[in-house]
């Protein structure tokens, strides 16, 4: 890839909340449009920054589907909602008599690369959650089933499947790197996972680097929001089970889920929608169902009854406050 | 008669589309259209009442907090908890800082840039409102973005991450700040300030909120500072003149706290010149124009079912009404119900707000709030807690039969979530967002809503849909669309 030439992006928004965009916003410290511009993406068009409004955003998109303008980068915001009947006629791109639906099938073909951003238009996300009445779905998946929009064969012009940038919103950085990679022409088919989400993101789980991480060594739970130890027990935590380098990277400066006190609900996988009371962790017979996602069940339990015996004092106690009420100090 | 359709509609939040009947070059009749319908009401039923806070804010990416306050709020009001005043402190904050954060992108990334287009390029003051505010490549935008990450440095602290959080709870916010976090969060606001008093404001953020006659405003127009830039073009361009309406204005009171609101809720009359009282009832929604069946005018009581195939219908929005009418809503609204004496004067000069008034409204309360914010913030008391322990409906029990409304001020104004729970489990969920009031269809008598009305007598002129008042007018509301029908 000739990575001396502009690269043209173009971002729509589907059944969105604009919740990406305004994540991506956030990015570089000279701005997200310096930032751009370093790694040579051009922003051909996108609905909340572009100048071109109305006939003009048309020409763009006339000119692409007659091939006079290069679309490199084909990003999607949102959920592509296939109802009604098929019509996809829930979410209409105004000026024109098509639905987003529509325009995504015409212009991913003709896009070197195609990007999911967020968890709506990777795999369907909250617009598909249950009765599903828009009929959601995502570019390239239903939920975990590969088809969604495009279909599971489909793959763009430079051979990758869709690239799968799943968060609800994703951390800025995962798009803006990923729109990099894909512009300095380094994202291969193998940097993505089986769901089709980057590595560099997806390779690690929300739980690792977790701030309450020597909670969860001992399983010295929080048993209310706002106490200080492990929310998985007790209040929903799914940071074991749920992809994305959350706690490897600041979040707004130095936050995360976890870290604010609330519970991971793997708002990075697909049908995180469908999962209820997100700060209940499921259990049976006083076990919790879901255990960290490839540990054996039998030592997960029985390295968790030993490490419950073995717990410090002063973790136990902390445990259960909203602020440290013990200091480490030696052990006599 | 012409008829254009203007679409798609950009840097607002999410798409509207426009159908303008134009007569002798001006706006004889608008019709306002939003094409997106995920289904959000549909999608809440059924499930457990927490799930709200982690369901709600996710409708819109702008203002997450506010839709998750105004879940917050409801299940507050059904279930009696109340929160810690550390948790109404770290709650207003970040909601605060959300609220900054929508005025500062409105103005420098949504609104300003159209004074950039090619079609002002003869106007004697084009070169530098072009080099300022040019979409993606102007000078401002490389300033007010980092400032905006940095301020959103108060999400990292009290909320996690932004947007979509589950931080605000009904009982409060779930981490308790300690010594340094406060001290930090005071530094945010404190950094945020530089940026205000030297690129926005370009004095002291005591000064601007002093500001409180049409006569001052003009003197701060003679200034520096971009809001002045912004001020010079509104007399330039006669803005005071365009978008003119005369509603009722509605605020529900915003950043509540045992002490009360901060902005307190009430309906100021533009004719009138007067505030008065907020009545409980009062609020209806019609669906004559909209792609869904008809249920219960009471938000309380209606249940949404979408129909593409209704007759009439032309917009995913309903039409809300206070007492029958439509009513405005956002900065605007919430400074004159409040009784901003600067905001008051404006709106009662020419008996009507208008495009410079909302966004004069709105860069004033970016000085307003910091200033109250980075107070709240010193006035945390580390020593005490700052959350409730959830009721057992919140900790996922079947318990409860109840029924109860979350109202709240999200950036663009009034923010209801009406809740129906029965064991635990939601029956109805019906939401009004400020958009839904602003940028409504026609009610059943075919009264036109607030964004419609405003645009008739545009002059369209020779550039027909482009024309630059149609955008200046469209913006002036800061309309966010995913919010309007969700």
């Amino acid at each position: 890839m000739d990575v001396s030439r502009k690269k043209n992006l173009l971002w729509l928004q589907a059944g969105s909340c604009g919740g990406c965009a305004m994540a991506a916003l956030d990015n570089g410290a000279s701005g997200w449009f310096a930032e751009l511009q370093t790694f040579g993406i051009n922003l051909l068009w996108h609905p909340g920054v572009s100048e071109e409004t109305g006939e003009e955003v048309l020409d763009i998109l006339a000119r692409i589907e007659r091939g006079e303008e290069r679309l490199d980068i084909f990003c999607i915001e949102g959920s592509i909602l296939r109802g009604p009947e098929g019509t996809g006629m829930f979410n209409r791109l105004s000026g024109t008599d098509r639905s987003l639906f529509e325009w995504t099938r015409r212009l991913a073909p003709l896009a070197d690369y195609c990007v999911a951003v967020g968890t709506c238009a990777a795999y369907g996300g909250i617009p598909a959650g249950d009765p599903a009445p828009t009929d959601a779905c995502g570019l390239q998946y239903e939920g975990s089933e590969a088809g969604g929009a495009l279909g599971r064969d489909f793959s763009s012009r430079k051979g990758l499947p869709v690239v799968n940038v799943s968060g609800c919103a994703p951390h800025p950085g995962w798009i803006m790197e990923t729109f990099a990679a894909l512009a300095a022409g380094d994202l291969a088919p193998g940097d993505l996972d089986t769901l089709g989400r980057p590595k560099f993101f997806a390779g690690h789980l929300a739980h690792h680097g977790c701030s309450r991480n020597e909670f969860y060594e001992f399983k010295a739970s929080a048993r209310n929001l706002s106490d200080r130890g492990c929310l998985m027990e007790h209040l929903g935590c799914k940071a074991t089970q749920a992809i994305g380098d959350c706690n490897q990277r600041a979040w707004n400066g130095g936050g995360s889920c976890t870290h604010a006190g609330f519970a991971c609900i793997s708002c990075t996988s697909p049908g995180f929608e469908d999962s209820h009371n997100h700060h209940v962790t499921p259990k049976i017979a006083g076990i919790p169902v879901g255990l960290p996602l490839d540990m054996p069940k039998a030592w997960f339990m029985t390295l968790a009854a030993l490490s419950k015996s073995a717990t410090p004092d002063r973790v136990r106690k902390n445990a259960e406050a909203d602020r440290i009420v013990e200091n480490p100090k030696r052990h006599k | 008669m012409k008829r254009l359709v203007v679409g798609p509609f950009n840097r607002v939040e999410g798409d509207l589309e426009l159908t303008l009947d134009i007569e002798e070059g001006r706006v004889a009749s608008a019709r306002v259209a939003a094409p997106l319908y995920r289904g959000f009401e549909q999608i809440l039923v059924g499930r457990p009442a927490a799930d709200a806070l982690s369901i709600a804010p996710r409708i819109c990416g702008i203002c997450s907090v506010s839709q998750s306050m105004a879940a917050a709020a409801g299940l507050r009001a059904l279930t009696g908890v109340k929160p810690p005043p550390n948790g109404e402190l770290a709650a207003n904050i970040a909601h605060a800082a959300e609220n900054i954060a929508d005025h500062l992108t409105h103005f420098y990334i949504f609104f300003m840039p159209d004074f950039a287009r090619d079609l002002y390029a003869g106007e004697s003051w084009f070169g530098p409102v072009q080099a300022r505010f040019k979409s993606i490549s102007g000078a401002a935008a490389g300033e007010a973005l980092p400032a905006r990450a940095r301020l959103l440095h108060v999400m990292g602290l009290i909320a996690g991450k932004w947007p979509h959080s589950l931080a605000f709870q009904p009982g409060g916010v779930t981490r308790a700040l300690d010594l340094g976090e406060k001290m930090r969060l005071i530094g945010v606001f404190g950094e945020f300030r530089v940026f205000l008093e030297k690129a926005l404001f370009a004095a002291p953020l005591e000064k601007v909120v002093e500001i409180s006659t049409p006569e001052a405003l003009a003197a701060f127009s003679e200034g520096q500072g971009d809001f002045a830039a912004f001020l010079r073009l509104g007399e330039s361009l006669k803005l005071r003149e365009l978008g003119r309406i005369a509603l009722p204005l509605l605020s529900f009171g915003a950043y509540e706290s045992a002490a009360g609101h901060l902005f307190s809720p009430g309906i100021f009359d533009p004719a009138m010149g007067e505030a008065r009282a907020l009545a409980d009832a009062g609020i209806a929604e019609d669906a004559d124009f909209s792609f869904l069946r008809e249920t219960s005018r009471d938000p309380a009581l209606a249940i949404n079912t979408p129909d593409m195939a209704r007759e009439g219908a032309y917009s995913w929005a309903k039409a809300p009404r206070l007492e029958g009418s439509p009513a405005e809503t956002g900065a605007v609204a919430r400074q004159a119900v409040h009784g901003n004496p600067l905001v008051r004067a404006l709106i009662t000069e020419n008996g009507s707000t208008n495009v410079f008034v909302r966004v004069v409204a709105r860069v004033m309360e970016i000085a307003r709030l910091t200033l109250a914010a980075e107070a709240w913030a010193r006035a945390i008391r580390l020593n005490e807690s700052f959350c409730e322990t959830p009721p057992p409906l919140l900790r996922g029990e079947a318990v409860g039969q109840a029924s109860a409304v979350g109202r709240v001020e999200a950036a663009r104004g009034a923010l209801g979530h009406w809740i129906s729970v029965e064991k635990g489990v939601i029956q109805r969920y019906q939401i009004i967002a400020p958009t839904t009031w602003n940028f409504s269809p026609r009610d059943a008598e075919g009264t036109p809503g607030p964004l419609e009305q405003a645009l008739e007598g545009v002059k369209v002129g020779e550039a027909g849909a482009k024309s630059p008042a149609i955008q200046h007018v469209v913006r002036s509301f800061d309309p966010c669309m995913v919010c309007t029908a969700h």
